[in-house]
C-alpha cells in the first residue's frame, strides 16, 4: 500500500462507523490527498523536541473528595433512546 | 433600529428605562422573522422562554438592579448549538443527537444568566464544529448576510451571521482552529478566541479537547470585552481552566496604543493571499502606526506546518471524543442485532460526511504503526509552533495578520474538496496550537468579483487578526478598540 492510501473500510470498522460503498470510495480518495499533505511533517527534524499535549499545561489538578449532587436517575435517562426500570436498554451482549 | 444598537448602547438605554428588555428581545425576534428565511443563522429559538427571561430582567431593572451589578441585565445573547443550556435542545448541528435536551447549563451560560443576560436560540454551525463554512450543518447552511450567495465562515457561522444581521446583541461561539475569528471576519463582526484555559468548557461538547475554547462575538470590541469579562475565570468543573483571576477587560479598553510594538509575520504575506486582503491589512497597519504603534516584521518559521499538525491532532482528539455518540445513553439510535452493529449503524446514519472523514483520519493517525509518524510527530511540531510565538512575543506585544487568505467564498465552492477547505484555515490554526489568544476586528471591505453568481456590487467584510500573549486578552482588546474607535467599518450594516 502506498503511503498516501488508507484502508477506509478497516479504519471505519475500528471507529464503529458503517459506511456505504460510495462513502468508502469518496473518503478513500479525499483522505488519500489529506494524508499525502500531512506527510509534509516528515520534512522537519524533531530530534530532541518534547511533544506538546496541552499548550497551557496544568498538572495534578485536584479537588476535595466530597459528595455533591449530580444528575438524578430520571434526568440521566431523559435523553435515552430506550430505557426501562431505571436502566438504559441495549441488545443482548451475552447469550 | 433597536436591533442594531450595540450592546453598550442597549444597556445604557435599559438603564435609563428608555427601552425595556422585552422590547429588546422582541426586536431580535422581529428581526429574525424578517431575515431568517434567507440567512438561517438559527437552528431554533424558544421565543416564549426568551420573553419570560426578558420580563424577569425588566422586573429586576424596576427593582433597581443596575448594570454595574449585572453587566448584561436584559441583553439578548444567542448561543452556538454546541453549548448546553438547561431545558433547551442541543444538537451540535448534527442528526446524531436526535431530540436531546440539555440537563444542565454550561458554566458560560450560568455566568451569562447570573449577569442578567437573556440567553436564547440555538445558533447554526458546522456539525460538531468541524468545518469552515457552516455548510456541514445537518440543518442546512447559513448564508452570509452581506452576500447571500456566500458562506458566513465557520464553524460558528450562525453566531457571526446572527450578530451581523442584528438578530442578537452578542453571541457565543467556539474556536478550535479559527471557528470564531474566521466567521467574525467574513461577516464583519468582532470575535475573540481566549487563551486556552481562560474560559471554562464545562457544558461545551468536546471536539478537540487540547484546542477548544468558547469566546464572544459582538458588533464592537467593547461589547466583546464585556461578554468576555462575564464568561471568563476559573471553574472547578473544568480541570483545564486556568486559576489566574480574570482582569476587568472592559475597564482595560482605554489608554490607546502609543508605543505598542506589533509584529507582522513575513510568512503570512506570501503566495495565495488575495490582493484585496493584503491591501486591507496594509491600510490597517498604517492606521495602527498613525495611532502610535510601532510595527516590525517578525518570523514565525513553522507556519507552513500548522495545518498538517492541526489536522492530525484535532482529528485524533475528535475520534476519541466522538466515541461517546453510540446510540446508547442519548440521542438517535438505529437498532441492530448486537451492540457493535447498533453502534456502527447509529454512527453511520447519524454523522455527516465531514465528521466521518475526521473520525476516520483521527483513528488512522492514532492506529498502531502510525502513531509515532503522525500523532507524536504532530505534537512535537506543535512545540515548535508554540516556541515560534513565545519567541516572537519577546520582541513584540502582539501580532497582526489577516484572519483568512480570502474574503468569504461562495456556497458550494469548497464543499466537495476537504483539502481546499482545510487550507483556508492557514492563518487561524496556529493560535490554537500555541494556546494563545486572538481576535478579529473589521478592517475594510472587498468588492465581490463581478463574475459568477454573486450579488452585483456586494461588499464583503474583511477582518484584522490580532494575536496576543497567553492571558494577554486585555492587550489585544485595547489595540483592537483603539483601531475600531478610529475607523467606521463596524458601523456599516449588511443589505439583508
Amino acid at each position: 500500500m502506498a503511503a498516501t492510501e488508507i484502508d477506509v473500510k478497516y479504519v471505519a470498522h475500528l471507529a464503529r462507523l458503517s459506511l456505504t460503498a460510495e462513502e468508502e470510495r469518496t473518503f478513500g480518495a479525499q483522505l488519500g490527498q489529506v494524508i499525502h499533505y500531512i506527510a509534509k511533517l516528515s520534512e522537519l527534524d524533531v530530534t530532541g523536541i518534547e511533544p506538546t499535549a496541552h499548550a497551557v499545561p496544568l498538572v495534578n489538578v485536584l479537588r476535595a473528595d466530597e459528595v455533591r449532587p449530580g444528575l438524578s436517575n430520571e434526568e440521566a435517562l431523559r435523553n435515552a433512546p430506550a430505557a426501562a426500570n431505571g436502566l438504559f436498554m441495549m441488545p443482548k451482549i451475552v447469550e | 433600529m433597536l436591533h442594531y444598537l450595540t450592546l453598550a448602547e442597549l444597556t445604557a438605554r435599559l438603564g435609563r428605562r428608555e427601552v425595556s428588555a422585552r422590547q429588546a428581545m422582541q426586536a431580535c425576534l422581529d428581526r429574525m422573522s424578517k431575515v431568517e428565511p434567507r440567512i438561517h443563522a438559527f437552528i431554533s429559538a424558544d421565543a416564549p422562554d426568551a420573553l419570560a427571561q426578558a420580563d424577569a430582567a425588566d422586573r429586576a431593572l424596576a427593582a433597581g438592579v443596575t448594570h454595574a451589578q449585572q453587566p448584561l441585565l436584559g441583553v439578548p445573547i444567542a448561543v452556538k448549538d454546541v453549548i448546553a443550556v438547561r431545558g433547551q435542545p442541543l444538537n451540535c448541528g448534527s442528526k446524531i443527537l436526535g431530540r436531546f435536551v440539555s440537563p444542565y447549563d454550561a458554566t458560560v451560560v450560568e455566568r451569562l444568566k447570573a449577569a442578567g443576560a437573556v440567553v436564547f436560540g440555538r445558533l447554526n454551525m458546522d456539525e460538531f464544529a468541524m468545518g469552515s463554512s457552516t455548510e456541514n450543518s445537518a440543518f442546512g447552511p447559513t448564508r452570509n448576510p452581506w452576500d447571500l450567495s456566500r458562506i458566513p465562515g465557520g464553524s460558528s457561522g450562525g453566531s457571526a451571521a446572527a450578530v451581523a444581521a442584528g438578530e442578537c446583541f452578542a453571541a457565543l461561539g467556539s474556536d478550535t482552529g479559527g471557528s470564531i475569528r474566521q466567521p467574525a471576519a467574513f461577516c464583519g463582526c468582532v470575535g475573540l478566541k481566549p487563551t486556552y484555559g481562560r474560559v471554562s468548557r464545562y457544558g461545551l461538547v468536546a471536539y478537540a479537547s487540547s484546542l477548544d475554547q468558547i469566546g464572544p462575538m459582538a458588533r464592537t470590541v467593547a461589547d466583546a470585552a464585556t461578554v468576555l469579562g462575564v464568561i471568563s475565570g476559573h471553574d472547578s468543573r473544568d480541570s483545564t481552566s486556568a486559576p489566574e483571576p480574570a482582569p476587568d477587560y472592559a475597564a482595560a479598553l482605554d489608554g490607546g496604543i502609543r508605543g505598542l510594538k506589533l509584529g507582522l509575520p513575513k510568512e503570512y504575506l506570501v503566495g495565495g493571499l488575495d490582493p484585496r486582503v493584503k491591501s486591507a491589512l496594509e491600510s490597517a497597519v498604517r492606521q495602527l502606526e498613525a495611532l502610535g504603534a510601532e510595527v516590525v516584521e517578525i518570523s514565525l518559521p513553522h507556519t507552513e506546518y500548522a495545518i498538517a499538525s492541526y489536522y492530525i491532532i484535532a482529528t485524533a482528539e475528535a475520534s476519541a471524543n466522538l466515541a461517546r455518540f453510540d446510540g446508547v445513553r442519548y440521542g438517535a439510535r438505529v437498532e441492530g442485532p448486537d451492540p457493535i452493529q447498533l453502534y456502527c449503524r447509529t454512527r453511520g446514519a447519524g454523522f455527516g460526511s465531514e465528521v466521518k472523514r475526521r473520525i476516520i483520519l483521527g483513528a488512522y493517525v492514532l492506529s498502531s504503526g502510525y502513531y509515532d509518524a503522525y500523532y507524536l510527530r504532530a505534537q512535537k511540531v506543535r512545540t515548535l509552533i508554540r516556541r515560534d510565538f513565545l519567541n516572537a512575543f519577546q520582541q513584540v506585544d502582539a501580532i497582526v495578520t489577516p484572519p483568512a487568505p480570502t474574503p468569504a467564498f461562495r456556497v458550494g465552492e469548497k464543499a466537495d474538496d476537504p483539502m481546499q477547505m482545510y487550507l483556508s484555515d492557514i492563518f487561524t490554526i496556529s493560535c490554537n496550537l500555541a494556546g494563545i489568544c486572538g481576535l478579529s476586528v473589521p478592517c475594510g471591505f472587498a468588492a465581490a468579483e463581478p463574475a459568477g453568481a454573486g450579488q452585483a456590487g456586494a461588499q464583503l467584510p474583511l477582518g484584522l487578526q490580532i494575536l496576543g500573549r497567553p492571558f494577554g486578552e486585555a492587550a489585544i482588546l485595547r489595540a483592537a478598540h483603539a483601531y475600531q474607535q478610529s475607523t467606521a467599518w463596524h458601523k456599516q450594516t449588511p443589505p439583508c
